[in-house]
């Protein structure tokens, strides 16, 4: 294959991957979009592997690797938990990072990558090869510490050090000096020493980074991952002069950042405050100002029984779920309320917060891996209006996207948040564990409403018993 | 010993409801009880004898069959003194009793030593509205007052443009938003009418909007809430500009329908004989508080009439002259009670004292008065609270997801700024960077513009797949591995250094096998998430 007819390939392979991302604008056109994104990788592949640029030494051991880590990619694929994408979303993004990083270190060794080059243009070479193991340093241990927090395996709270931003400071700093010294250095021996040891501090950096976010702001850390894991695919794409690695690194990284930017839209805060980690940390405690605020009234509890009696006089019923509905693995249950109260006649639809869950959209792909059709699941925007016309909303495993003080209380943390005005509907029932406040650490009002019954009990349980009193 | 209810016909005259409906008499057998129909009784409201037949009722010929035979008796209006009489000792009564005003029913109720439950004395708590029957007894009669205005009204209540020319929709103002009111501005907006309102409870405003009613405010602070959800008398300043917005409101309005009670009080005096005058003739005046005494002082209760040539409705039988949907609401609301008083499902009354909605409702416990409750404990929050706090900036306006829809446009200044750092970061690029990287950074600056474009039209349900699919497309990175592997020998010659093709073979490798993870795992999850979305 010439190096026109490979170049003609790439660009095939960009159309079909904007065209993938393209079709993700509705369900129906999606599943096109998938397939139109993985023929343009096998054309992407192809291509490369029989171009010039490979010879024919290396196919055996190509083939041996794609083999190797298809099988266990499929593997994956087909055995997640839904509820766990967020955990495999982490992990994919890691090893993007990681080979980012491989791919930077080969290609500085390799003699071959800096041939025939001027000095300047080596030198923006080495800038592109230390930028590259950079950023795919950062993501790798980022995602790998989100992985952790996302899969329980590292606690979900915020760990602040003291003088946390002094010592981001001081690491960028360091990596800029160890910059300089890399490019000045004389020989590919010489500018291992400051390659390696900006890696080590990017990977410090990328696990502090995590560390100080909490447990709710993963959709903002998940989608910047995703951003960081296309602009270490871009930066290869400089070190290698490679436009299709460039293209496709700044799809997947504007990706990243629009999804970054609306996730922190939704929760009414600045994106570099949620990097900067810890919810409400320097905010005044909710003990000073709630005082003036806080809820007067009686919280009404209610049975399983008494719920599907409600539910049984309703006519339009909306179902907001979150976090608790993932943790509780209660999607199939609430499917099977949904479809027992459809075929009654009733009008159930889905209200979703755009940070409900722990990564962009994950509440979605319960409901449909639960098999809920896609054209009742509205979002906030579509669905916020309808409240006062409806005569139950049933919140599951949700707080902090629906606690009216974020519209009426403007010295509460979380004032100008976006809500979910549930309190709006004739009845509200909010099933919880406990009355133990969300993860902003705000008093939800809402359940002091005179309009609001509380479901206490693991949802999965509690919905399953509503489930029988609704079909006796 | 399952007791039994007995349903008899209603002798007040011209009420047509019923107290149970053969859907309800079934439920009731359900908690194990037994029910007794009088022959006729559900008549006037269109039932048939044999319709609660088939629920599983017993019909008997005669009141006096259904007196003598129950154990309990439901029914819509008080007890009449024939029917007083034929109470047996030990029986229960659930009906409309209005013991405020019927002190010597109460009395004669409880010399017949029976348990007497007032539908109209259920406490107004959060977990007694659903036996609330004077609410739903106002809902209907909200409904019907417009219905009766539209009867009288020479007009279309929509406006319309027609051939015979234009027609402009009836201006209709509602005084007082409790259930009847919210019920007529639902009613009146549904027929096409541009409906007004206006209660002394500032609160209620958001309801009457939701309506699709305007609220008219009455400019004078005062907080009109009383205990319980009712209103409360108001000072003499603000019905002094109370009067002067209704006054304004009936030179201009075709229909007003007033709703204005006070628990325990005559009805207040609202429109005056100068306000039915300044209407304009034709126009109705739909009188809900007829009643007890009248909103309008030309009401006749029971009554319409035509005065100054505006018809005046002093119906006081709205609920009723809606029988079936009455009866039905009524014998709901009744059945629900039974369930309170009947936990065990075994078919027995349990008047349980310690129940605060129980308490609340029953007027006579076997023979003793227990009229009035002591009053229930205040379930709102303090109304001072929550009323005079400032509302919090509204959210930024939203624009869905669609084509840029990057939230606030930007100052001019920030504008100004940042195409200025731009411009002198191109500069600085275009002065030092070598041609090959300008070529490449074209594509990027460009890429990033179509990402940009592309991602914003996707829509948020589908945001995990679109992480997943992104994902997948980031393992193009594995072509930087594969032109790593096993370059030509030619190129390597070309360099002339020694190149440590091990090590770079083995790096490589690991690459493809890593991002192999990546693109298969990738692909194939999204696809199994995507075809789970479905219709």
């Amino acid at each position: 294959m010439s190096e026109s007819l490979i170049s003609v390939a790439y660009i095939g392979a960009i159309i079909l991957f904007i065209l993938s991302l393209g079709g993700l604008s509705n369900p129906e056109t999606s599943r096109r979009g998938n397939l139109y994104g993985t023929i343009g990788m096998i054309i992407a592949v192809l291509a490369t592997v029989l171009g010039p640029r490979v010879s024919a030494d290396g196919i055996a051991w190509i083939a041996a690797a794609l083999v190797i880590g298809g099988a266990l990619g499929l593997y994956l694929a087909r055995t997640v938990q839904m509820t766990q994408m967020p955990e495999l979303v982490a992990f994919m993004h890691s090893l993007v990072g990681l080979v980012a990083v491989v791919v930077g270190y080969a290609s500085y060794i390799d003699p071959t990558a800096a041939a025939g080059m001027s000095p300047a243009e080596e030198s923006v070479h080495h800038v592109e090869v230390y930028l590259g193991i950079l950023i795919g340093a950062v993501t790798l241990s980022g995602s790998v510490i989100a992985f952790g927090k996302l899969s329980g395996k590292i606690g979900g709270k915020p760990v602040l050090l003291p003088a946390r931003h002094g010592l981001n400071l001081a690491l960028l700093i360091a990596v800029i000096a160890l910059g300089y010294w890399f490019l000045t250095a004389g020989s590919n021996d010489e500018g291992m020493k400051p390659l390696v040891a900006m890696t080590v501090i990017a990977l410090l950096f990328g696990v502090h980074m995590v560390m100080a976010i909490g447990g709710a702001d993963m959709p903002v850390v998940v989608s910047m991952l995703n951003s960081y894991s296309g602009w270490a695919a871009a930066a290869t794409g400089f070190m290698l002069s490679n436009d299709l690695l460039i293209v496709t690194g700044a799809l997947v990284g504007s990706s990243g950042a629009i999804l970054s930017y609306i996730m922190c839209r939704a929760m009414n805060r600045q994106f570099l405050s949620v990097i900067a980690g810890g919810f409400g940390a320097g905010a005044p405690s909710t003990a000073a100002t709630g005082g003036a605020a806080q809820p007067a009234g009686e919280v009404v509890s209610v049975s399983a029984a008494e719920t599907a009696e409600l539910l049984k006089e309703a006519n339009s019923i909306i179902i907001v779920p979150g976090y608790g509905m993932a943790v509780a693995q209660a999607q199939h249950t609430v499917y099977e309320i949904t479809k027992y109260l459809r075929e009654k006649g009733k009008n159930v639809r889905f209200a979703i917060h755009p940070v409900a869950g722990r990564m962009p959209g994950h509440m979605n792909v319960l409901l449909a891996e639960a098999k809920v059709p896609y054209d009742i699941v509205l979002e906030m925007d579509e669905i916020n209006a309808d409240f006062p016309d409806t005569n139950v909303a049933m919140v599951i495993g949700a707080n902090d996207i629906v606690n009216p003080s974020a519209q009426d209380d403007p010295t509460s943390p979380i004032a100008g948040m976006p809500v979910l005005e549930v309190w709006k509907a004739q009845t509200s029932i909010v099933m919880k564990r406990s009355m133990a406040s969300g993860y902003a650490g705000v008093d939800n009002p809402l359940f002091y409403r005179e309009n609001n019954r509380m479901l206490f009990g693991d949802a999965k349980k509690m919905l399953d018993d509503v489930l029988v009193a609704l079909k006796a | 010993m399952p007791q039994i209810i007995g349903i008899p016909k209603e002798t007040f005259p011209g009420e047509k409801r019923v107290a149970s409906v053969p859907e309800v008499v079934e439920k009731l057998r359900k908690l194990g009880f037994q029910v007794l129909v009088q022959s006729g009784a559900g008549e006037a409201a269109s039932i048939g004898d044999d319709e609660y037949r088939a629920a599983g009722a017993s019909v008997v010929a005669d009141a006096v069959a259904v007196w003598s035979g129950a154990d309990i008796i439901f029914k819509v209006r008080a007890p009449s003194r024939e029917e007083v009489a034929l109470l047996r000792e030990g029986m229960t009564v659930v009906s409309f009793i209005w013991p405020a005003q019927n002190p010597e029913l109460l009395q004669a109720l409880a010399a017949k030593k029976c348990t007497v439950l007032a539908m109209d004395s259920v406490p107004r708590i959060s977990r007694a509205q659903k036996l609330d029957a004077l609410s739903s007894m106002a809902n209907i009669g909200g409904y019907r007052a417009v219905i009766e205005a539209a009867h009288e009204f020479g007009r279309f209540f929509t406006g319309q443009i027609t051939a015979a020319g234009k027609v402009p929709p009836a201006k209709v103002f509602v005084i007082g938003a409790g259930v009847a009111g919210l019920a007529a501005i639902g009613a009146a907006s549904g027929l096409g009418a541009i409906v007004r309102a206006n209660d002394t409870r500032p609160e209620v405003a958001d309801q009457i909007k939701s309506l699709g009613g305007e609220y008219v405010p009455v400019d004078y602070v005062e907080e009109g809430s009383g205990v319980g959800g009712y209103a409360k008398v108001m000072s003499e300043g603000f019905q002094k500009a109370q009067r002067e917005v209704f006054a304004r409101q009936a030179k201009e309005v075709d229909i007003i329908i007033t709703t204005a009670l006070i628990p325990g009080k005559p009805a207040p005096r609202l429109i005056t004989a100068e306000m039915v005058q300044s209407m304009k003739p034709g126009s109705v005046i739909v009188d809900m508080a007829a009643e007890q005494g009248g909103n309008c002082e030309l009401t006749e209760p029971g009554k319409v009439v035509v005065k100054h040539g505006v018809t005046l409705i002093g119906y006081t039988d709205l609920p009723s002259r809606l029988p079936r949907q009455a009866s039905n609401l009524y014998a709901t609301n009744l059945f629900r009670l039974s369930e309170e008083l009947c936990k065990a499902k075994d078919g027995v009354f349990n008047v349980n004292m310690e129940d605060e909605v129980i308490r609340g409702t029953t007027v006579v416990k076997e023979g003793a008065i227990t009229w009035p409750p002591p009053t229930p404990k205040l379930s709102a929050a303090p109304p001072a609270a929550t009323a005079q706090k400032p509302v919090a900036k509204p959210a930024p306006e939203k624009q869905g997801h669609g084509h840029g829809g990057g939230g606030e446009q930007m100052s001019p200044r920030k504008t100004v700024l940042l195409f200025g750092t731009a411009a002198v970061l191109f500069a600085l690029a275009g002065l030092y960077a070598p041609a090959a990287f300008l070529g490449h950074f074209t594509v990027f600056v460009l890429a990033c513009f179509v990402g940009y474009m592309v991602v914003w039209n996707v829509t948020p349900s589908l945001h995990t797949p679109l992480m997943s699919v992104t994902n997948a497309i980031s393992s193009i990175i594995v072509i930087g591995a594969l032109v790593q592997i096993a370059p030509p020998a030619a190129a390597v010659l070309e360099s002339g250094a020694a190149r440590p093709n091990d090590i770079i073979r083995w790096l490589a490798v690991a690459g493809i096998a890593l991002t192999a993870v990546n693109m298969f795992g990738g692909f194939a999850v999204t696809r199994r998430m995507l075809s789970m979305f479905r219709k």
